[in-house]
């Protein structure tokens, strides 16, 4: 899977998430900081990673996601598909 | 029909309260899936809901294992569709003075009446988060509130769902996920029947309604937590008691 594709899809499930327009959404935009995630926000956004990308991300890996690029990355070097 | 197009997941479902929760419901429209621990009770819930026209399934479920209760669910959603009710029901008892209460007897009431309401809830919230809707009712006791000598293991456990309760409600009230308590008095059940006669007249001294509980009495404010009516109702506790103690 190409890295842009990834981002593209990781970034339309950060706007759906997240009730944010996708042009708002730059790789180094922090959940929390920067698009208005609460805690439980940032677990259904992991939840919906693992749909979207078929894989299960462990608790202290989702912990260090907290930008679109250690989402990109995480699921860059870990997603099978 | 209030409870069309939803799914409602009932534990210990095979006799007494959990049984009239599944026929109150699905009389409200709900496609129902009961549990229950052998077979044969799967069996006998498929038979009552077919014989009252209701669409569903018994299944077999411990609920003391997360592995029974994650693979129920997911049996559950495959084929009747995304749980959007779960009323965790399932409960058992080990009376025991505490002076004499084994470990065992403490520790199986925790698993069965309040470990698997924690695991039940968990399995079920990605779907009701997703649907940004869903109910959780927890079958808890007047126990739980008013203590009871012998009880001390069960009261502990049914004072636990309201705390648990409360905190999941604050947790995910955002989803407009609703959590609520019903807590039943002294309902005419198996559970129940086990007191001898005198220790029910002297129970029922103490019932302004003068009458132990019925099953359907408990299944109709289960009901109503579950309908939209109750919209606005969420970390609560409906007393199903006759008034034998009022809040």
């Amino acid at each position: 899977m190409e890295i842009a594709e990834i981002e593209q899809r990781i970034k339309k499930i950060v706007a759906e998430q997240l009730g944010v327009n996708e042009a708002e959404i730059k790789n180094e935009s922090s959940f929390v900081n920067d698009l208005g995630a609460d805690s439980l926000d940032t677990v259904e956004l992991v939840m919906a990673l693992e749909e979207e990308f078929e894989c299960e991300i462990p608790d202290e890996q989702a912990e260090k996601i907290n930008t679109v690029q250690e989402a990109i990355d995480y699921v860059a070097s870990n997603a099978s598909q | 029909m209030l409870l069309e197009h939803k799914v409602a997941l009932i534990t210990g479902a095979s006799r007494g309260i959990g049984k009239a929760i599944a026929l109150e419901l699905g009389k409200q429209g709900a496609s129902i899936a009961g549990t229950a621990t052998t077979e044969n009770s799967a069996h006998q819930i498929d038979q009552y809901l077919q014989d009252a026209n209701i669409k569903g399934m018994g299944l077999v479920m411990d609920v003391n294992h997360v592995e029974q209760i994650n693979a129920g669910i997911d049996r559950v959603q495959k084929s009747l569709g995304g749980i959007s009710i779960l009323v965790n029901n399932a409960g058992i008892t080990r009376d025991n003075l505490l002076a004499r209460m084994k470990d065992e007897e403490w520790d199986a009431i925790m698993q069965t009446n309040l470990k698997s309401v924690f695991q039940l809830s968990r399995a079920v919230l990605r779907a009701m988060m997703k649907a940004r809707s869903g109910r959780i009712i927890n079958i808890s006791s007047v126990v739980g509130a008013t203590g009871n000598a012998g009880q001390t293991n069960y009261a502990a456990a049914k004072a636990g769902m309201v705390g648990f309760s409360k905190s999941l409600a604050k947790e995910i009230g955002s989803r407009h996920i609703t959590v609520n308590c019903v807590a039943p008095g002294f309902i005419d059940t198996d559970m129940t029947r086990a007191l001898s006669p005198d220790q029910q007249q002297a129970l029922i001294q103490h019932i302004p309604l003068g009458r132990l509980g019925r099953p359907e009495d408990v299944a109709a404010a289960v009901a109503f937590l579950a309908s939209p009516a109750a919209d606005y109702i969420t970390g609560t506790t409906l007393h199903v008691n006759g008034g034998m103690y009022m809040d």
